[in-house]
């Protein structure tokens, strides 16, 4: 693990993008799928219009993080836009369990064929 | 951090069209334990590097413009992902096990399917940790023994079970993290165990 003060050149860049709000939109999680709905349009924010770029394919939020360099905080506040703006959708994961409850067994058989056949 | 791997893809892989839901399986241990290795392994993806923000409290970001204070860390991990079907796609997390990182657990690995806690027996003591961290957040896991050439002491999965004083219900299995057929089996291993559970659960409702 790296720990050390945010370096990321200017050190006002991450408020500049989230226009200096810190309210991520919890509901999506590292591996929702976006899925844009609309090309970029010029005058957009260009985090805005890069996102809908890569995700003409589903695309896990955790990915569009690594592939933008931004923190998955910022990427929640930025996906939390462009879905208030009809601009992607969103395909979640199954929904959270209560603690200590397992995965439904049907799923987990899914995912046990999945990587027997890898 | 991660070496370039010729086999794997560079460019970005897009999923199907069809993907509709993603999983998470996460792989903890500490530092040098081959975490990145076995992700590597098993992944379709060259494994990529991500970030969250941590105040130094530890409670997350939240308060107007902390997200660009100095004050603020990062926490990094990388993943890869294994698309199981054309529905489904796992995404496997190598997370450093250590103190500050659990203060993110909830945020950024809640729903997680189970967890896998890879051992270095050169280093043991750093899997205490992890174990009791897990077990806090009532996530499943198996334990995997990567197994290092220049291991002092070859010890045996019992004398391994007894020093970590795992109890006999949770898999102990060894691994070698470069080989991608182990890293598969730790896999299997770990949600066949969740299936074990699961099946046993759904009994008693
Ligand atoms: N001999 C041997 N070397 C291994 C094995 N697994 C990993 N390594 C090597 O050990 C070193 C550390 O492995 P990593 O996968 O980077 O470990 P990590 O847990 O991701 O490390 P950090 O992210 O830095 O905490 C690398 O040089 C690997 O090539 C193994 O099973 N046997
Ligand atoms: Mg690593």
């Amino acid at each position: 693990m790296t720990r050390r003060p945010v370096d990321i050149g200017d050190p006002d860049r991450l408020y500049t993008i989230t226009g200096g709000r810190s309210r991520a939109d919890d509901a999506f999680d590292l591996v929702t799928l976006i899925v844009s709905e609309s090309a970029p349009r010029a005058g957009m924010q260009s985090e805005h219009a890069r996102i809908l770029d890569l995700c003409r394919h589903p695309t896990a939020l955790v990915e569009i993080a690594a592939e933008m360099k931004l923190p998955i905080t910022v990427m929640r506040i930025l996906l939390g836009d462009l879905l208030a703006m009809g601009r992607i959708s969103a395909r979640h994961p199954p929904p959270p369990r209560p603690q200590a409850a397992l995965p439904d067994s049907a799923l987990l058989l899914e995912v046990l064929h999945g990587l027997r056949n890898l | 951090m991660g070496s370039a791997t010729s086999d794997l893809p560079s460019l970005r892989t897009p999923l199907s069209d069809a993907a509709e839901a993603g999983l998470k399986i996460v792989i903890v241990g500490g530092f040098g334990v081959g975490k990145t290795t076995l992700v590597r392994s098993v992944s379709e993806i060259r494994p990529l590097n991500t970030e969250e923000l941590m105040t130094q409290a530890g409670v997350g970001v939240d308060e107007t413009r902390q997200v660009a204070t100095k004050t603020t860390t990062t926490v990094a991990f990388d993943f890869g992902r294994i698309s199981l079907n054309k529905r489904l796609v796992l995404y496997l997390f190598g997370a450093p096990g250590q103190e500050r990182f659990w203060f993110l657990w909830d945020r950024l690995f809640s729903g997680t399917l189970g967890a896998v806690v890879l051992v270095d027996t050169r280093r043991m003591d750093e899997s205490w940790y992890a174990i009791d961290r897990l077990e806090h957040h009532k996530t499943p896991f198996v334990v995997a023994v990567n197994r290092f050439d220049d291991e002092p002491d070859r010890y045996s999965l019992d004398e391994i079970r007894q020093a970590l004083c795992l109890p006999a219900h949770v898999p102990l299995v060894d691994c070698d993290a470069r080989v991608r057929s182990s890293g598969k089996g730790v896999l299997i291993t770990l949600v066949d165990h969740l299936y074990e559970m699961a099946m046993a659960q759904e009994m008693t409702l």
